[in-house]
């Protein structure tokens, strides 16, 4: 595939589509295309599972008549289906009411630098190929302990795109990006219980991938060491939660500075900005320009122009995470954050894993979480957990059936620690995370 | 044969595909011995509406529709898909799923028509029920009427969605089964404060219906009454105990419970392949000889209901659990050939772009004969959890949650005071072994279920009487 070529024949079509919006009478609008292909495939016990092949496109368009807005969109890219789609859209603004709030973004916070962000490397993975890097990967896990009774497999998946994104204001941009991604996921088995466990690679580059071997091994680890779980009677303790899992801590934190949920007060950080909401060791910032990295970007999801910043630095919450609307609900500016973060980076501490175990002295260390039981309103947290328990500073026997609790507000002030063990797999990237007490339930 | 001709035009008649061209793909497909192929053929229309601060804010329209093929030997899946409905594209799908399959013969497949299932639902397009004016009303007249139902209400969002499913399969024979699907659902959100408290409530419902089940009985208005209620009552609330207690679980929505605990530890692809904690476990005690549990996809007009599955099965009554013996597996053609069993209508995709795979339709427990106020009676110290958000399986250990939305302390009998939403969490294979009393008022969910397995949602009803668990871990903040 040409990359360059095709993305200017999608801007082609996007223009069309801003143009077409224009004749239907639109005082403004914008819209978004994208086209991906890809190939997952799975082998489970040694033989091939699935082989499928994606290919997905896409194109959604919204549309103003004044402050009146609609939208709609597609799957089908024809010249047809893409009128009927803007007609689609200019019926719905018909009926929605005027908004003073709705609207473009304001023209000179608009992205007009793109600096490359090596996001596109596309892998010429055969089946074949793709059939042996599982297999290798599920063998090794299959093999590395006694134990190990079962699998659910390893699947490898690479993934292509490029994503075009327009408006009235005369922002057009597209770009390439790839992902890929190897995945394991076996059964360890004790007398009659048993457990699972997974764990998985992904790169924009693959050579930036763990090895198969790699990701078999730690899969296979994390399971067998789940074996002979036991559950805990009530308790308040201090937890540390996994660099992998309290990424969700961060992404709540998100949450509750979203534009959308501080204009509708459902939030427990309203009315935050500039105070004290973590200790005064704690730095979040966002880095929208990391080269390779699987959240960057250079304008979100409106063209507004992204930009690296800090979200809270010494413990003192210094912005809000917000697109164009919610930022003038808010009498702000937008902060780059249509559609989200970019690479929100949680400044790593000194201290290694084993040393937060050493800090933590005895406590619940948890690496999974069950359920949905964060309340972004009042910050009350419930959720069912898994993980180890830990007597002075070495882990003795795994737990799980036991729920861990709190309230987010208390549980960000309470945390003690941050790892140097950075987890770099998603667009959160924090270390573990210790919290002086939180609520243990079990039998 | 008039949900097959509806589901030929939307899907054949509009893109230029033809019954010939259907044949020439099927052929080419079965050119290599296989067990199972099928060809998927969807088009979903689906709007949603969204009204904030007394605004229509948010008007959406989505047109999405394509074709998926699939070819199964063994238990090796090839599978591709298209979303443009042309010939030549279907043709390319092919060769990709051919990549699984060994070289072979020539084949000539002729198709044929397929007597459909009783008919569950309309197959009007529930999107055209109601004018775009009528909708805006209805959302303007919620909004009105539910803010006049308290003082400190500060935010009332409503949100109406409904989707026009066409679905057209061809199985390896030739056979074309179709289904024409009407889905509709409203939620309604309010934010209240009191004394500088803010807490929220939420309730909504639908089904396989148009937009007029919303008007009839009042049902949009209630949802606005139950959303202020739930508000206050979490206004009112108080710490969750932390603890392992007797648990009185309400009527209906908590049947998430049964959806979390049991029912995807049923489901045939863990069970062949043995990843579940209830794997060859057919015909031993899982729960108390009070507990009968069924899935159910033939009920009229539910959420999760389906005339048929999406590889063209006819939905039906599935006994899982019978006076608490394990009876038998959810199943999609794929497990139910490879463990001998026959399929029982729960093939299910999220859309054309994914592969089926056995999920439930409306599971539910069946009443049994207490009085729901003698069953709080019963209770000395204990949970009663009426409402819940959500919930999660770990399949393989059993470990499943499911968090409470309202929930109130039982203290000798009675239900005394309100306390905080808490993950509840148990062992599935041993929750229902500790039922000791079931209700007379078995209610289904009001229809907001969505399940998410392998990154596929499909929509799903859960239900269930009152129940009594003895022993339950509430992961509340308040250790005793």
């Amino acid at each position: 595939m040409n990359t360059s070529a095709h993305i200017d024949e999608l801007k082609h079509i996007l223009h069309s589509l801003l143009n077409e919006a224009k004749q239907q009478g639109a005082s403004a609008a914008q819209a978004g295309l994208s086209q991906e292909n890809g190939l997952s495939v799975s082998v489970r016990l040694g033989e091939v599972e699935t082989i499928e092949h994606h290919c997905d496109q896409g194109l959604g368009i919204t549309v103003y008549f004044d402050q009146h807005k609609g939208s709609a969109s597609t799957s089908d890219l024809s010249p047809d289906s893409i009128k009927e789609t803007v007609r689609a859209a200019c019926s719905i603004a018909r009926y929605t009411s005027a908004d003073p709030f709705a609207g473009l973004p304001d023209q000179d916070l608009l992205q007009t630098e793109f600096p490359k962000l090596d996001l596109y490397h596309p892998w010429s993975l055969t089946t074949d190929h793709a059939i042996d890097l599982a297999t290798q990967c599920e063998n090794t896990a299959l093999n590395f302990h006694p134990a190990i009774s079962n699998s659910e497999g390893a699947s490898i998946n690479s993934h292509q795109g490029i994503h075009i994104l327009g408006n009235s204001l005369g922002f057009l941009h597209g770009y390439a990006s790839t992902r890929h991604s190897l995945s394991c996921s076996v059964l360890a088995q004790a007398d009659d219980s048993m457990q699972r466990d997974y764990w998985y690679t992904v790169a924009r580059n693959a050579v930036h991938l763990d090895s198969p071997e790699q990701v078999g091994k730690t899969a296979a680890e994390r399971t067998v060491r789940r074996l002979n779980a036991r559950s805990l009677s009530p308790r308040q303790c201090p937890v540390l939660y996994s660099a992998n899992i309290a990424s969700g801590l961060f992404g709540s934190l998100i949450g509750a500075i979203s534009g959308g949920a501080l204009y509708r007060k459902s939030t427990f950080l309203l009315d935050c900005l500039d105070t004290l909401i973590f200790p005064e060791f704690v730095h979040i910032h966002e880095q929208p320009y990391l080269q390779g990295a699987l959240g960057s970007a250079a304008y979100d999801n409106e063209g507004v122009a992204t930009h690296a910043h800090d979200i809270v630095n010494q413990g003192l919450l210094r912005s809000y995470v917000l697109n164009s609307y919610s930022a003038r609900k808010l009498g702000l500016q937008s902060t780059g954050n249509a559609g989200g973060i970019h690479n929100l980076t949680i400044e790593p501490g000194t201290q290694t894993f084993a040393e937060l175990l050493t800090t933590m002295d005895t406590g619940l260390y948890v690496t999974e979480l069950m359920g949905q039981g964060v309340n972004i309103v009042t910050g009350d947290y419930s959720r069912g957990a898994a993980g180890f328990w830990v007597e002075h500073g070495v882990i003795q026997y795994p737990v799980e059936e036991i729920t861990i609790a709190g309230n987010l507000k208390d549980m960000f002030k309470a945390i003690i620690a941050i790892g140097n063990d950075v987890d770099l797999r998603g667009n959160i990237r924090t270390g573990s995370v210790l919290i002086e007490q939180m609520s243990i339930a079990g039998v | 044969m008039e949900l097959l001709h509806l589901a030929k035009n939307a899907l054949l008649a509009s893109t230029g595909i033809t019954d010939q061209d259907i044949e020439k793909v099927l052929s080419s497909l079965l050119s290599s011995p296989l067990d199972t192929a099928d060809i998927y053929f969807q088009s979903t229309h689906s709007e949603s509406w969204v009204l904030e601060n007394g605004i229509i804010k948010e008007g959406h329209h989505n047109i999405e529709q394509g074709a998926g093929i699939r070819a199964v030997i063994g238990e090796k899946t090839g599978f591709a898909y298209t979303d443009r409905l042309e010939l030549p594209m279907l043709m390319t799908a092919t060769q990709h799923v051919k990549g699984i399959l060994k070289q072979g013969q020539n084949a000539q497949v002729n198709l044929k028509n397929h007597r459909n299932a009783p008919i569950l639902y309309p197959s009007v397009n529930p999107l055209k029920s109601l004018s775009d004016q009528q909708k805006v009303d209805l959302l303007q007249k919620i909004d009105r009427e539910t803010r006049q139902l308290d003082s400190r209400i500060e935010e009332v969002i409503v949100s109406l969605l409904g989707a026009h499913e066409h679905i057209l399969v061809v199985d390896q024979d030739g056979q074309l089964t179709a289904d024409v699907r009407p889905l509709v659902r409203m939620n309604v959100t309010v934010i209240m404060l009191d004394n500088g408290r803010r807490e929220q409530g939420s309730m909504g419902g639908g089904g396989r219906s148009h937009y007029h089940y919303f008007i009839d009985e009042e049902r949009a208005l209630n949802y606005g009454k139950e959303a202020v209620r739930l508000a206050l009552v979490n206004l009112e609330a108080t710490a969750a105990p932390a603890g392992n207690m007797t648990v009185v679980l309400g009527p209906g929505w908590p049947g998430i419970l049964l959806h979390e605990a049991i029912g995807h530890g049923l489901e045939g692809d863990f069970n062949r392949k043995g990843t579940s904690a209830f794997s060859g476990r057919v015909n031993e005690r899982v729960a108390s000889s009070l507990c009968t549990v069924v899935d159910d996809g033939s009920l009229q007009g539910r959420r999760g209901s389906l005339t048929i599955d999406d590889e063209g099965t006819p939905t039906q009554q599935t006994v899982l659990i019978e006076n608490g013996i394990l009876k038998g597996y959810l199943q999609d053609k794929l497990n139910a050939r490879l463990m001998g069993v026959a399929p029982t209508g729960n093939g299910r995709r999220e859309s054309y772009a994914s592969l089926p795979l056995p999920r439930m339709t409306n599971t539910y427990m069946l009443p049994g004969q207490d009085d729901p106020e003698e069953i709080i009676a019963s209770v000395q110290h204990g949970l009663y959890a009426k409402n819940f958000a959500g919930g999660q399986v770990d399949i393989t250990s059993g470990k499943f949650v499911f968090s409470a939305s309202e929930a109130y302390l039982i203290e000798n009998g009675k239900i005394t005071r309100p306390v905080k939403g808490a993950t509840l969490i148990g062992n599935g294979p041993e929750v229902l072994t500790r039922v000791s009393m079931v209700g007379n008022d078995l209610a289904l969910d009001s229809g907001v279920g969505t399940c998410g397995k392998e990154g596929q949602s499909v929509p799903v009803g859960v239900g269930q009487p009152t129940l009594k668990i003895d022993g339950l871990t509430v992961g509340g903040t308040h250790v005793a």
